[in-house]
């Protein structure tokens, strides 16, 4: 177990924090900065040698956040997280290991290996922030914006549907399925301990604010007008239907934990 | 056995515990076989989704503290190109065997190729200098095989073995020595405790030391241009600085890392200069050259990448023409063209693949270098 003490001077999770790196690129507002507190609360909690916690990310704003926890920390390409962490994984399993980054990069171009590694049920877990569009890059539509959201590649509403990723995810076997909010920090990391502590493959999804990009285009001007929409729209549903949870632009924004199942894993 | 068995059997031999790949012809061999072989020595086989996969897996698990080798054929090593990049770029030594066959695109699933060669020295993005070794035997897949782990560690790059259909699929002897008799680069583990590591800070010889994940030392990696602490720095100076390590740490220590097989150069007017099986069925052609009463020589190269330029120079000096066959349209001969300059000609002998040179027209071209 890890005693994290008080200390007046700093913040008590910066011993985990390359302050050094600090501050970070995150736009005001942004949600990933409260995510990925979240996460280190959790791996603290959950009582994991943080010596042997490894953190890979792939490419986007939120695979940033490798860079600035004080963890073995991997920053790949884009996409490819899923399928290093496997290799790291496998090679190495006393190893906890976590993948936290974006839709777009765990979603469109590393698509194919997040519906893989949920079929293997390998031992890993996902916090994948889901902020409607690709920040990064200036905030054009991916495979999560809602149908006639407006994004810069998509000025007149865009005309793709979205993936329903907890639905994704627990169709390719996922045994942990969760999503909420930034709005629901407290829930989010109380799904965060229980996700790490599952074995198998387990799946977070996180809604956060992008008020640079989605949130300007969409008539949410700043992170806290999101904030407010999650809030007013977040409806909690424990052990909904994954397949009844799409996202749309307007409307109720389902929360909970979804899937919470056994199966047998890898590497075991 | 064939030699896509001996690349199996030369990775076993070297250490490697972990091998991710993709069926696919005329390389999926080596995964039949590393899925029998490894979970005899306790290794890890996985089957990943498709090449992409199956490279960032090998880096994965060389990060993880393990020996790691991917193989492929053509469309696959596309594939591979992005996190070959990233191989580079985190400096993770690891194995790719590329079986080649005929190419572009899907080409000759089944018949042999050397259309690769310039993709492996170039083919990520970005400038970077990698090894490549060319083997024309099973014999040979199983040296070169260890030797790639071995180079792959000692320079923390990934190593490719360029062996070929005609190779892979040739059944051979091999003898496989006994575990003593076989070399054994370990990592280079840092020296200094973990709050003083920093993942990309060299030694004298331009390598640095590897920690591997899980040991304590809470390190940073990452494709983006970094200082030596790993840390991202978005400046020409960062990008200058680790551009030229990343090509000076190799291109600095060819005369090491180079392997040719020399013949009858002294003395030659002519020196066929080829790799893998084309320079075994140009043995041919050069020995009835010789009856033929022409002074031939042969410069194989066994590593192709870091380019012998130096000894390419060298023999230019001395010879008419290197005559250069190779079944592709030329690629190797553009290397040996640009290292010969205007002191000897360059005769390319090329074949488009599927089969093996006719030693005939090597033959051709040999005679006409000495008119």
């Amino acid at each position: 177990m890890n005693n994290v003490t008080l200390d007046t001077e700093g913040h008590p999770l910066d011993i985990y924090l390359r302050v050094d790196r600090l501050p970070h690129i995150w736009c005001a507002g942004c949600g990933l900065g409260s995510i990925l507190g979240s996460l280190l609360r959790g791996l603290v909690d959950s009582g994991f040698d943080m010596k042997k916690v490894a953190l890979v990310s792939g490419i986007g704003c939120t695979g940033r956040a490798a860079g600035y926890v004080k963890l073995d920390s991997f920053h790949t390409t884009h996409g490819r997280a899923i399928p290093f962490a496997t290799g790291l994984k496998l090679a190495n399993p006393e190893l906890k290991v976590v993948i936290f980054s974006g839709d777009g990069d765990l979603a469109a171009i590393g698509g194919n290996h997040l519906i893989h590694a949920g079929r293997r049920n390998i031992d890993m877990t996902v916090i994948c922030v889901n902020n409607f569009n690709y920040g990064m890059t200036g905030g054009q539509f991916g495979p999560t914006t809602p149908w006639n959201a407006r994004t810069t590649t998509s000025r007149r509403g865009n005309i793709e549907s979205a993936f329903n990723l907890p639905h994704l995810a627990a169709a390719s076997g996922a045994v942990y399925v969760a999503r909420w909010t930034t709005a629901q920090i407290r829930q989010l990391e109380r799904a965060i301990k229980e996700a790490l502590l599952k074995r198998g493959f387990s799946f977070i999804e996180v809604i956060s604010p992008c008020p640079t990009y989605y949130g300007r285009m969409n008539q949410q001007a700043s992170g806290l007008d999101q904030m407010r929409h999650y809030r007013a729209n977040s409806v909690v549903k424990h052990g909904a239907n994954p397949s009844e949870v799409d996202i749309d632009l307007e409307g109720q924004i389902v929360v909970g934990k979804f899937i919470d199942i056994e199966r047998p894993y890898l590497p075991e | 056995m064939s030699g896509d068995e001996a690349c199996a059997e030369g990775g076993i031999s070297a250490g490697c515990k972990f091998f991710a790949g993709y069926p696919i012809t005329p390389a999926t061999e080596i995964a039949e076989r590393m899925s029998d072989r490894l979970p005899e020595v306790g290794g890890t086989y996985i089957q990943m989704e498709d090449e992409l996969a199956s490279m960032a897996a090998i880096l994965g698990a060389s990060w993880g503290g393990v020996r790691a080798m991917t193989a492929t054929s053509g469309p696959g090593f596309s594939l591979m190109m992005e996190n070959i990049g990233l191989g580079v770029m985190l400096e993770t030594p690891c194995v790719v065997v590329n079986i080649q066959r005929g190419g572009p695109s899907t080409g000759l699933p089944t018949l042999t190729g050397q259309g690769d060669m310039m993709q492996a020295r170039w083919g990520s993005h970005g400038h970077y200098s990698i090894i490549a070794l060319a083997p024309n035997s099973p014999q040979e897949s199983f040296d070169l095989t260890v030797k790639a782990f071995n180079l792959s560690e000692r320079y923390r790059v990934p190593v490719l073995v360029m062996s070929g259909a005609a190779v892979g699929h040739m059944y051979e002897k091999v003898v496989i020595p006994p575990a003593s008799e076989i070399e054994i680069v370990p990592r280079r583990k840092p020296a200094v405790p973990p709050e003083e590591y920093w993942p990309f800070k060299p030694d004298d010889d331009l390598v640095p030391p590897m920690a591997n994940s899980g040991e304590g030392y809470g390190f940073h990696v990452t494709g983006l241009t970094h200082d030596e602490r790993g840390y991202p720095a978005m400046n020409p100076e960062a990008q200058d600085r680790l551009v030229r390590r990343l090509v000076e740490k190799i291109e600095n220590y060819r005369s090491e890392i180079v392997e040719l097989e020399e013949d009858g150069i002294e003395g030659a007017e002519v020196v066929v200069c080829s790799y893998g099986i084309s320079a075994r069925v140009a043995l041919i052609a050069i020995e009835r050259a010789r009856s033929a009463g022409i002074r031939v020589g042969m410069l194989r190269l066994v590593t192709v990448w870091p380019f012998p330029e130096d000894r390419v120079r060298e023999i230019a000096g001395q010879v008419r023409a290197f005559v250069v066959p190779e079944i592709n349209y030329g690629q190797i001969s553009l290397e040996v063209e640009r290292c010969a300059g205007s002191k000897a000609r360059t005769i390319l002998v090329p074949h488009m693949g599927g089969t093996v040179h006719n030693p005939e027209t090597i033959l051709d071209a040999i005679k006409q270098a000495v008119k």
